[in-house]
């Protein structure tokens, strides 16, 4: 890719002063998005007396790594969520591999008889959706899989977007006499799929298996409908819950200003903490996404391939 | 995009059932299960919509009060607020997103220097990974009353400093586009950057010896080979233009009650009316309008693509 761009570039090379004007404006761009990440940064490494003095700054009159100390010290929450994140990110990014994958494979087959009926089955449900509140009573009322492991891996196992996706990647990249070649020397569906489709077709399994985990270890909203026992709240429940907790704390400890409610606030995570807490739980992805940053490329452009 | 020129040939060819065809039902097995309990049963859950539904009853011994839901819901000015919200607020997001992501993507493939381009675009696909949870952190620490950032500059220039700016319903709309912005132009510039990186050198090399500027070159080549993909993410997105963005428009705002007329989307409004006032049947109501006017628009986006450039077009 880059270096195409750079051969182009060779034949017509951008004026100097274009160049310098597009090279300052892209900066300014890329500040933007950086600023507000280093701003956390910076008040996680804040002293309390620094933030109660100045607020949230970039230069904060004193330095410190208090609110990571105390984050490791009193942060047995913070190790569950990070254990529960972690175990249903993969678990059920591998559980989603297996379900959609199969049936992209089946989906792919141009000779297959209800073949049609299965995408159209599967499709349909991009288009129409029963929403939120019937599916929150199907889990709680009938399956009652709130508040427990499940509900993190059950209704988020197919996602019809990607597996249409890799239907398309399937009969894309996958030459049909290949196909042909492994039945006539007697390989079954089963064997076709686990010996050939598979490794021939890893990029984009990795791909699809990528966003499925980003998506999993993002995802705040399930955590908050559905779980109240501590040990399973997610990292980013967490950290929703963590700021609502505060904020809501400290105007009802203002207004009443009883002993109790001071005394309570007093035992509340402090600011830089909640802020440390931020940063612990996007390092990981900031970490590894320039890795995989290719994969994710090719994602994205895997959306716009037509079959 | 389910019709391939090659499926419509094999279909006048007769498909029967083969012995080996078994092994092809058994994997299809768990997603068709998963899609009856969690995508199709739910479907029929919208019933709801027409019950007075008593969760200890279930929705099998509920009574039926026919369109009474609906009547509640549509009573108030809520149902005009919420929908109005959704769609103008989607459409502001594609039109903002398109132009600056596009722009950015020309001035990227450009660069002298790959190698920055390469960078950059590194850093503007960083918000993209970050969860609205942490997106309503980072706004906070600019808004909050009494620590943000943009009270302590107010304060330092003399200014009380003292805004509760959850509370002040000018600045959302503005800001809420901003944030979107922020978040989810990344990934398109870099989408569109792949595209445009894939563009043949031969019509570039064709254009210089025509004696065609840079800018020529963008308005003539470069962005007609867009076309395609731009398309693509339009008719996406037009889909999904009765869907809100439920983290940006619930977190982001931290829920706050004062500014609903302006954050307020029919997401966040079934959420509430779930969980805040258990009321069933009216959130369920707003649902099934939100679905069926969703798969309405669908439709009609198709059915205009369809006309315009059958290529494009979803089915």
């Amino acid at each position: 890719m880059a270096k195409e761009v750079k051969k182009v570039n060779k034949l017509t090379l951008l004026s100097k002063g274009w160049n310098a004007v597009f090279v300052i404006i892209l900066f300014l761009m890329a500040l933007l998005v950086v600023i507000p990440m280093v701003l956390i940064l910076i008040v996680s490494l804040s002293s309390e007396l620094s933030i109660a003095n100045n607020g949230y700054t970039f230069f904060p009159s004193e330095w410190t790594l208090d609110g990571y100390r105390y984050l490791f010290k009193t942060g047995d929450q913070l190790a569950d969520s990070y254990l529960v994140t972690i175990f249903y990110s993969i678990t059920g990014t591998l559980m989603s591999l297996t379900f959609m994958t199969m049936f992209a494979y089946v989906i792919a087959q141009k000779n297959f008889k209800h073949g049609r009926l299965f995408t159209w089955l599967l499709f349909f449900t991009m288009l129409f959706s029963g929403g939120l509140v019937p599916s929150y009573i199907l889990n709680v009322r009938y399956l009652h899989i709130n508040n427990s492991i499940w509900i993190f891996l059950l209704p988020s196992l197919v996602n019809a977007y990607y597996t249409v996706i890799l239907r398309t990647f399937i009969r894309t990249t996958i030459p049909d006499t290949l196909f042909e070649a492994a039945r006539i020397d007697g390989a079954g569906h089963f064997r076709i799929f686990v010996s050939i489709v598979l490794p021939l077709f890893k990029t984009g399994i990795a791909t699809v298996g990528l966003f499925n985990m980003v998506a999993r270890w993002n995802d705040w909203f399930t955590g908050m409908l559905y779980i109240q026992n501590p040990k399973l709240v997610p990292l980013q429940t967490l950290l929703t819950k963590l700021q609502n907790t505060i904020d809501f704390l400290k105007q009802n400890a203002a207004i009443a200003g009883t002993p109790d409610g001071i005394a309570l606030l007093r035992s509340l995570p402090d600011e830089n903490m909640r802020m440390a807490c931020t940063i612990i739980v996007i390092l990981p992805i900031l970490f590894a996404y320039p890795f995989f940053q290719r994969y994710f490329v090719q994602g994205l452009t895997m959306g716009s391939i037509k079959g | 995009m389910l019709q391939t020129r090659a499926n419509v040939r094999l279909k006048k060819r007769k498909k029967t059932f083969q012995k080996e065809d078994v092994a092809l039902y058994l994997m299809a097995l768990p997603t068709i299960i998963y899609l009856l309990i969690f995508c199709y049963v739910p479907m029929g859950g919208l019933i709801m919509a027409f019950q007075d539904l008593n969760i200890t009853k279930g929705i099998f011994k509920s009574p039926f009060v026919g369109w009474k839901n609906f009547e509640f819901l549509f009573s108030t000015t809520d149902a005009w607020v919420i929908t109005r919200n959704t769609v103008c607020y989607n459409l502001v997001f594609i039109v903002i997103n398109l132009f600056i992501s596009i722009s950015l993507a020309l001035m990227l493939s450009s660069l002298r220097s790959g190698r920055y381009a390469k960078t950059v675009q590194t850093v503007y696909m960083m918000p993209y990974f970050l969860s609205y949870a942490v997106v309503a952190i980072v706004v906070n620490a600019f808004l909050h009353r009494d620590n943000g950032l943009v009270n302590s500059i107010l304060r330092l220039m003399g200014e009380p400093g003292k805004t509760n700016w959850y509370h002040q319903a000018r600045i959302w709309p503005p800001l809420l586009v901003f944030v979107n912005a922020w978040k989810n132009v990344g990934y398109q510039t870099v989408l569109y950057l792949a595209v445009i990186s894939s563009i043949s050198v031969d019509y570039y090399e064709a254009a210089v010896l025509d004696g065609a500027t840079k800018f020529q070159q963008a308005c003539y080549i470069t962005i007609p080979h867009l076309r395609y993909i731009v398309g693509i993410s339009l008719i996406l997105s037009m889909s999904s233009i009765f869907r809100g963005d439920f983290g940006l428009f619930y977190n982001v705002p931290m829920n706050s009650g004062k500014i609903y007329p302006v954050t307020d989307v029919i997401d966040t409004y079934i959420y509430r009316a779930l969980t805040y006032l258990n009321n069933v049947g009216m959130s369920t109501a707003a649902g099934l309008y939100q679905s069926v006017v969703g798969f309405i628009l669908v439709l009609i986006v198709n059915k205009i693509v369809n006309k315009i450039d059958p290529d494009s077009a979803m089915f």
